[in-house]
């Protein structure tokens, strides 16, 4: 990626994206253009004000940690490399590639994308969803009407229909489980413009 | 086959009964009309004598076999719903039809005639509305506006081609010569085509229903049906004009007009509706006052926004659909629980009722020999073609629907909706209306219909449920998702919104939240009660309803204690739940929530957690945020904590109607909590209070516990029987745990337990009769009299709640008691039993 923003993408760079990502050329072009449109600093890489910018990010319960989803850890920055690396995530699953590359798991897996999910929740990466850190997303997307004795109930029991190995938390392999039922190919994906 | 002869002998009942009916309809008509004459002769004369009893049946004639009609209809279906096994693999509507034929074959054979038809009239005007009405009521809205795309697809351009199609093949065979001679043209033939190309509602809903096919599948299928209804009219409206116009003067001119009034009367129909749903959801904002009528208001406007729009030659099918699409929600909202209850019984008891009538008659009306036209290559061919190009036509348009569809409809999903295509009444209202003059060859074009009818109906719907097991169908997943799935779903269309926004582009997902924002500003605002608006989203009512039963629980628990002290240990939960439970039963027991908001008014602020009206107002005038995550509790909790409401196949199914399915999967739910919540309590409980305190408490708490329990039919003896292995489980004495409840009572001042001033006069008022004679008689404690006395309350006190309430003075207690004493004579006995065997089993757990 170049270090001024202005500079176009290039061919090479592309081929890489479409590789890693499996986006068309197209696609990447018109989401370049518009992470040239959000990077205010214009420097090549989004900050997070870059992204809390998005006034509907603003509104959004769970805004601030899918902005954090886009940074690698310990970084505030992210170049447009990483910023498809995760939006890929979000690409729907195509008949023609379901089996395709069986080695490399394309970033659209149905893995992925749960793992995506998952660190929503997992605040502190250690691989597991404790109460607390449910309790704080439920919190997040519950708002003040609900008591915390309520919402701590709740997070008990969606705990205890997850948790298998009885440690009181949900660990990834938990997780994929207990969602197995979840068309999760289908919540996890959005359509991106040809 | 045991059911058989019971189905055989109700039938020959119901055509004994049938016929002497008829013998009396038809014996008397003629004897009443001498009776009349002579009658009339007589009063012309003189009266000699005082007639005691007189023979009036043509006063009442139509009347009469109305209502014996609509009884013998639903006796079919209770005979059909009798027999289990016939059922399971014959789908009830063929079923119907068959009894149709039956009693069609009683009245013909006592008649020589079809003296009862289903004319066109009265199907269109009496039996349709109601159903249609029910369809739009009980629309599952979301999952229908997030296919809106794909059903009007199907609706518009599948019927258009469907009717195109097989108007013009028909025609094309006619002039091939495959139909003999016959007096007809392309005009009559397409007009045929466009009655015959609708997928009827009542037949696919009744079909489907019993299949249970998956929720994108059946929506597709059941909205098509429901929209083309109203392309079909229109199509067969102008194919109608184009018939009387005659073929020459047909122009380009007149087929603009053709298509501009095919939109006219779509989205001028679905306009009105709409217009009726703003009016209905207006009134039920003021309806409050006569709510004992509230109800009908929901029948009377959708039935005026059908004759409304069939006056302006709009689509009435669509505009009823649409009345009762957008109304749901906020009559929902606006009126009281009673009346939305009574709203929707009604509604299923009158769909019902009249789709029963419907295919009833659809038999009958065949048993008659004047309709009945033969003409074998018209017959066959048409159901050749209407079955072939329903399959044109749904695998190309849901190919094209599919290139911009996340997840493509699978080509098993493609086969049943195809095969789906159930034709039913409609087609048959449409033909029987048809104009004789004009179009000569009306009775084939009846008899065919019927019999594409019967066959789609009968053969197709007999078929559908093997074939869908056959081809292994993706049935309706079950819904009882876990918490998990529940929070991540949620937590998924965040992301995808996120994830919109941030790639910039307008999807699905904005329109929906745009909508929501509009809705939540001005269309809430302007169409709901401001109580209603609180408890918009259903949130507040969601967690009304959690805090009701939580609260329920506490004063159970509390009663066992004896105290009232629980309520002040309860962190305040409890106190927000009366709040609103007195705002919500306000319209029907004004007498206790005057005195339960005059109760609470005097609680300490402090107590008072979250007032409702600044939180509820909060969420609308604040940000963006509160209330998007406003919405997402509503989902969150209503999901999470009423999987079982959300069970979507009940909303739109017209014969299961369940409000509270799994009750007990509730109750599971909040004991689960409760016991959780009673673990944190644990330490707070483990002071001992003062006795005296104590003595003065069961009056306040037998209080509080009519409040709760006036509307709640709740299963007392589970709800103690649990708490007391609760207990058990955490009480350091586990034998005493029950019978000394001043160990356990949570460590309250004098006056902290109660500072209520609104119950303050009463403490001081002497105790009433029984206390004394329990603190006398027995030596039991207070409290724990009031403990025994108790779990017997709740169905006396059920009963006497408004009189205890409204009158405070001593003298009503002791009327109250002295009134309960007779009720609870028989109960009284078997509750210390119970105690007992309850303080055994706590025993036993030590």
């Amino acid at each position: 990626m170049g270090s001024r923003a202005s500079s176009l993408l290039r061919e090479e760079d592309i081929e890489e994206i479409k590789k890693e990502t499996g986006f068309s050329h197209s696609q990447i072009t018109r989401l370049y253009s518009r992470f040239h449109s959000l990077d205010k600093g214009e420097n090549g890489a989004l900050s997070r004000e870059d992204f809390q910018r998005i006034p509907e990010l603003a509104i959004n319960p769970l805004g601030d940690r899918i902005i954090n989803a886009f940074f690698p850890e310990g970084e505030d920055q992210v170049n447009f490399r990483g910023f498809m690396r995760t939006l890929a995530h979000f690409r729907p699953v195509e008949d023609n590639e379901k089996n395709k590359d069986p080695t490399a798991e394309p970033l659209n897996s149905r893995n992925n994308k749960l793992l995506f999910a998952f660190r929503l929740y997992d605040l502190d990466r250690d691989d597991k969803i404790s109460r607390d850190e449910l309790l704080q997303v439920l919190r997040m997307m519950v708002g003040v009407n609900i008591s915390d004795e309520q919402l701590g109930s709740i997070a008990d029991r969606t705990i205890q229909e997850a948790d298998t190995n009885g440690d009181m938390s949900i660990s990834f392999s938990e997780f994929i489980k207990v969602l197995e039922k979840v068309d999760v190919e289908q919540k996890m994906s959005i359509r991106f413009l040809h | 086959m045991v059911l058989l002869p019971r189905l055989s002998l109700l039938l020959t009942i119901l055509s004994v009964f049938g016929t002497l009916c008829r013998a009396n309809s038809s014996g008397s008509s003629s004897s009443t009309a001498t009776e009349s004459e002579t009658a009339t002769t007589n009063t012309s004369t003189t009266l000699t004598t005082l007639p005691i009893v007189t023979w009036k049946w043509h006063h009442i004639e139509t009347p009469y076999l109305v209502a014996l009609w609509v009884l013998v209809c639903w006796l079919c279906k209770l005979v059909v719903q009798l027999n289990t096994r016939l059922k399971s693999f014959f789908p009830e509507s063929g079923l119907l039809i068959i009894c149709g034929f039956i009693l069609g074959g009683i009245v013909w054979g006592a008649d020589k005639a079809q003296t009862f038809k289903l004319t066109p009239r009265n199907f269109f005007y009496f039996l349709l509305p109601q159903i249609i009405l029910d369809t739009g009521y009980f629309m599952p809205n979301k999952l229908f506006f997030s296919n809106l795309g794909a059903i009007l697809v199907h609706a518009v351009i599948g019927t258009v081609w469907n009717a195109g199609a097989v108007g013009v093949s028909l025609w094309g065979c006619w002039l091939g010569g495959a139909m003999g001679d016959l007096n007809i043209g392309l005009l009559q033939f397409l007009l045929f085509g466009s009655l015959l190309a609708a997928v009827d509602p009542v037949a696919v809903i009744a079909v489907f229903e019993e299949v249970h096919v998956n929720e994108v599948l059946f929506i597709w299928v059941f909205g098509e049906s429901l929209l083309n209804d109203g392309v079909t009219v229109v199509l067969y409206n102008v194919f109608d004009a184009f018939v009387s116009l005659g073929g020459e003067k047909i122009n380009a001119g007149e087929i603009i007009k053709g298509i501009v009034s095919f939109f006219v009367v779509s989205f001028g129909g679905s306009a009105i509706g709409v217009i009726f749903a703003i009016i209905i959801s207006l009134l039920t904002k003021y309806t409050g006052k006569v709510q004992i009528i509230e109800a009908g208001f929901i029948f009377v406007l959708g039935y005026l926004s059908y004759l409304t729009a069939e006056m302006l030659s709009l689509s009435a099918i669509l505009s009823v659909t649409f009345c009762g699409v957008c109304c749901q929600k906020y009559v929902n909202a606006n009126m009281d629980e009673k009346s939305v209850t009574a709203v929707r019984y009604a509604m299923k008891v009158f769909a019902n009722g009249s789709e029963t009538m419907i295919f009833v008659f659809l038999g009958v009306t065949a048993i008659d020999s004047v309709i009945w036209v033969w003409n074998t290559g018209f017959i066959c061919l048409t159901i050749l073609f209407a079955i072939i190009y329903r399959f044109i036509g749904v695998f190309t348009l849901t190919w094209f629907l599919n290139q911009y569809r996340l997840v493509p409809i699978e080509v098993i999903d493609q086969l049943v909706m195809s095969y789906g295509g159930l034709r039913g009444a409609v087609a048959y209202g449409l033909a029987a209306s048809l104009d004789e003059t004009r179009i000569p060859e009306k009775n084939l074009i009846i008899s065919t219909t019927l019999i594409v009818v019967y066959f789609t109906v009968v053969i197709q719907g007999l078929t559908m449920k093997p074939i869908v097991k056959w081809l292994k169908v993706k049935r309706v997943e079950p819904t009882d998702l876990k918490l998990i799935e529940k929070v991540n779903n949620r937590a998924c269309e965040h992301v995808l919104a996120a994830m919109e926004d941030i790639v910039g582009r307008i999807g699905d997902n904005w329109w929906t939240r745009g909508w929501k924002r509009f809705e939540d500003t001005y269309i809430t605002w302007f169409l709901m009660k401001p109580e209603a608006r609180k408890n918009r989203d259903y949130l507040f009512s969601i967690f009304h309803k959690l805090n009701m039963e939580d609260a329920v629980n506490y004063v159970t628990e509390g009663e066992k204690r004896g105290s009232l002290g629980f309520l002040r240990s309860g962190e305040g939960t409890n106190v927000d739940f009366e709040k609103k439970h007195g705002m919500e039963f306000s319209g029907v027991m004004p007498d206790i929530t005057s005195e339960l908001d005059f109760g609470i008014d005097n609680v300490p602020v402090t107590s008072i957690r979250n007032p409702v009206p600044s939180v509820s107002l909060d969420i609308h005038e604040q940000d963006m945020k509160s209330m998007s995550e406003d919405f997402n509790a509503h989902h969150l909790l209503q999901q999470n904590l009423y999987r079982s409401r959300k069970n979507h196949r009940h909303k739109y199914s017209r014969s299961d109607f369940t409000i509270n399915q799994s009750e007990d999967e509730v109750q599971e739910i909040f004991q689960r909590t409760m016991r959780n919540r009673l673990e944190s309590f644990k330490s707070a409980k483990m002071g001992v209070t003062p006795v005296k305190k104590i003595t003065k408490h069961p009056k306040p708490n037998h209080k509080m516990s009519n409040v709760k329990t006036t509307d709640k039919s709740y299963p007392y003896g589970d709800e103690d029987f649990e708490f007391s292995e609760a207990d058990s489980a955490y009480s350091g004495d586990g034998a005493a745990a029950r019978g000394s409840p001043p160990v356990r009572a949570p460590p309250y001042s004098l006056g902290g337990g109660i500072e209520n001033p609104a119950f303050m006069p009463e403490m001081d008022t002497p105790p009433p009769p029984w206390l004394t004679e329990a603190e006398t008689n027995t030596g039991v404690a207070p409290s724990q009299r009031a403990q025994r006395q108790l779990p017997w309350s709740p169905t006396n006190l059920r009963r006497l709640a408004p009189l205890r309430l409204s009158n405070r003075s001593t003298d009503s207690f002791v009327m109250a008691d002295v009134a309960a004493a007779p009720d609870s004579s028989d109960e009284s006995p078997k509750e210390p039993s119970e105690e007992e065997r309850d303080g055994q089993r706590d025993g036993t757990h030590m």
